[in-house]
């Protein structure tokens, strides 16, 4: 914080920048105090970095932007926790000893809502600095591009993630005060928190690459909804018509198109998952619990390369 | 040191050259970039701030090199882009709160520094209105706010007064001054208007397609030829032959520009001297009985001055009206 000492700006016939202290008595009289200079402390890359990241994160939820635009995110959050709370709400009051659906299974119900929450809000996060130009503003700053794109990238999967944890949370704590066996549920919970992480990556990661090469905000909306929709409706039609043939491996690789299958499957072959698997299907071999694995981690970097690669040809003009 | 150091920039996008080896040193203060559309204003900007690497050539700005220290450089300068960059649905002071961290200032820092600047450009109750709803006055101004929320040395400012009204262009044109002035910040203001860069500028630099034609300090080139415009009731020319008797330069009629209703009879101009050339001309026309109705120091506009070199590669904008360069010696 500058100090009237160090807010020296020596200009003849104006005040000097110290004056409103000593003038104070005096009533009604506005000071022009003059350019004050900042010689304060100057944050380098990591600080900024988590500045924008703190700034984006925030805006996901509408907070520090204008009012319509809370709506959504506050909607959207009340839909995924609401449900949570009614069922730990009876659990506790019927003295339940067991959820009806485990903590993964609420994950899968929520995706559709996971995906309207991101069409929301990706474009906010990234299309809106491409499209009203204010990227030359970040650009013309001391912090590389790469610091951008990963601020940008770690806010809006902090924001998915956020999103996706909450009613997880609310589940659990409410499981525990309904004395529900604790070991038992934090197993179940930890195991959706996983499933939660990585699929929070992977939405927010396609989310964020579909808005950057779309400025105009309403394209981004649709371009991804329209994406994560089809192909989750993709792979619930390859599986269909896999298991009507009779063919499991076809019915098992059917669920790399959905991020929410892909995500699943590949945590239930690592932690050798046995029963509550969201489709219900077993990998033919070891290979296909790798593919899973490789193509999993391939989407979320992925994702992540391809949104530097948008932002090194952003033009500064 | 000096502000900036350029030796033989060169830019080039594939067949087209926009900079072409581009040489100049320029002190701190307030320094006009004049070049029509396309000359390489915003490239010369752009690639100051380390932005658009060079094809060749090097610059240094405050010392730092913008091949190898950008992001030292893009810390303490300010850049006001051209274009409109500002996003419509938060307040301008959420804006430039936001725009100093990017530069690094901590929270509260950011806080103050953006309400100072804010009010220093011109933005009071509306900064906590929505950009959306401004002027495109009132943008120019955020623009200009952000530039400036880093306390930054030196600011580039790209064609500020784009988009405004006469009285919107004089206030901006008033701060760039201010800024240059009493807020002790150098300036690098780019416009294809030479005539409203002169009034606030320490030194002009015309660039044409790419490269450097003048670089003149507005001082020099302003004071350097003063003449005195004198209007009298009657018989000029009696009042010209005295002062040419005593040594004195003197044109008849007037310089360029003006109104056409001045007659040889009633206008003509000498060269000042010194100030007693004022006293010479009262007591000439008092000796004579002569009414002597005005006395106006002319200023050179520098848009003579650029006139010979423009008129071979004209551009509507630079070139200005025509100059007094050949007066019609009236011996009368």
């Amino acid at each position: 914080m500058p100090t009237p000492a160090d807010a020296a700006t020596p200009q003849p016939g104006s005040p000097q920048p110290g004056s409103p202290q000593q003038n104070a008595p005096e009533q009604g009289v506005i000071h022009d105090i003059g350019y004050r200079r900042y010689t304060g402390a100057r944050l380098g890359r990591g600080p900024v970095r988590t500045a924008l990241f703190l700034d984006t994160l925030r805006g996901c939820f509408g907070l520090g932007r204008a009012g319509k635009a809370k709506v959504m995110p506050a909607v959207l959050t009340a839909m995924v926790v609401l449900p949570a709370l009614s069922v730990v709400f009876y659990a506790n009051v019927t003295g339940g000893t067991d959820l009806p659906f485990s903590y993964r299974e609420y994950v899968g119900s929520i995706t559709t809502l996971v995906f309207i929450y991101v069409a929301g809000q990706a474009p906010q996060a990234v299309s809106r600095d491409l499209r009203f130009r204010t990227i030359s503003l970040y650009f013309s700053r001391p912090i590389p591009r790469s610091d951008y794109v990963l601020a940008k990238f770690a806010a809006m999967s902090s924001a998915v993630m956020i999103f996706c944890v909450l009613p997880l949370l609310v589940l659990y704590i409410g499981a525990l005060l309904a004395k529900m066996p604790v070991g038992e549920q934090t197993a179940d919970f930890l195991k959706g928190l996983a499933l939660a992480l990585l699929f929070s990556l992977v939405v927010a990661g396609l989310g964020l690459v579909i808005a950057s090469v779309t400025p105009k905000r309403g394209f981004g909306v649709a371009a991804i909804v329209t994406v994560l929709l089809l192909a989750d409706s993709l792979a619930g039609v390859v599986i269909t018509v896999a298991e009507h043939q009779n063919n499991p491996t076809l019915s098992w690789y059917g669920g790399l198109l959905s991020p929410l299958y892909l995500v699943d499957s590949a945590l239930a072959w690592v932690l050798s998952l046995d029963g509550g698997r969201l489709n219900d299907q077993l990998p033919p071999d070891a290979l296909g619990g790798l593919v899973f694995v490789a193509v999993l981690l391939a989407v979320i970097v992925g994702n992540y390369l391809l949104l530097n690669l948008r932002y090194r040809k952003v033009s500064v003009s | 040191m000096s502000l900036l150091t350029i030796e033989n920039l060169t830019k080039s996008y594939g067949s087209v050259t926009a900079l072409d080896r581009l040489s100049v040193t320029l002190d701190p203060g307030v320094i006009g970039l004049v070049g029509a559309n396309g000359a390489g204003k915003s490239t010369l900007i752009k690639t100051l701030l380390g932005l658009l690497p060079a094809t060749s050539g090097s610059a240094q700005v405050l010392g730092l090199d913008i091949a190898t220290q950008g992001p030292a450089i893009r810390g303490i300068v300010g850049y006001m882009p051209e274009h409109d960059c500002l996003p419509p649905d938060v307040s301008a002071t959420e804006f430039v709160v936001h725009m100093g961290k990017m530069s690094g200032l901590p929270m509260t820092a950011a806080r103050e520094r953006a309400a100072d600047v804010l009010r220093h450009v011109g933005l009071y109750e509306e900064r906590y209105r929505p950009i959306g709803g401004y002027s495109t006055g009132m943008r120019q101004r955020v623009k200009l706010a952000q530039a400036l929320a880093h306390d930054p040395k030196l600011v580039l400012l790209d064609e500020p007064t784009n988009g405004l009204d006469p009285a919107g262009r004089n206030e901006m044109l008033g701060l760039i001054r201010r800024i240059g002035t009493e807020f002790g910040i150098s300036v690098l203001v780019s416009s294809h208007l030479l005539g409203e860069l002169e009034q606030i500028c320490d030194h002009i630099i015309v660039v044409e397609s790419g490269r450097l034609t003048r670089s003149t300090r507005t001082s020099d080139a302003t004071a350097a030829s003063s003449w005195l415009e004198i209007e009298v009731t009657d018989r000029a020319g009696e009042i010209a032959q005295v002062l040419s008797d005593t040594g004195h330069s003197v044109r008849a009629g007037q310089s360029s520009g003006h109104s056409s209703q001045l007659s040889p009879t009633r206008h003509l101009l000498v060269e000042v001297k010194d100030d007693t050339t004022y006293d010479l001309v009262r007591d000439t026309a008092c000796s004579l009985e002569i009414g002597l109705v005005r006395m106006h120091r002319l200023r050179q506009h520098l848009t003579d001055l650029f006139q010979s070199p423009a008129a071979e590669a004209p551009t509507a904008s630079v070139a200005g009206p025509p100059s007094p360069e050949k007066p019609h010696a009236d011996p009368s």
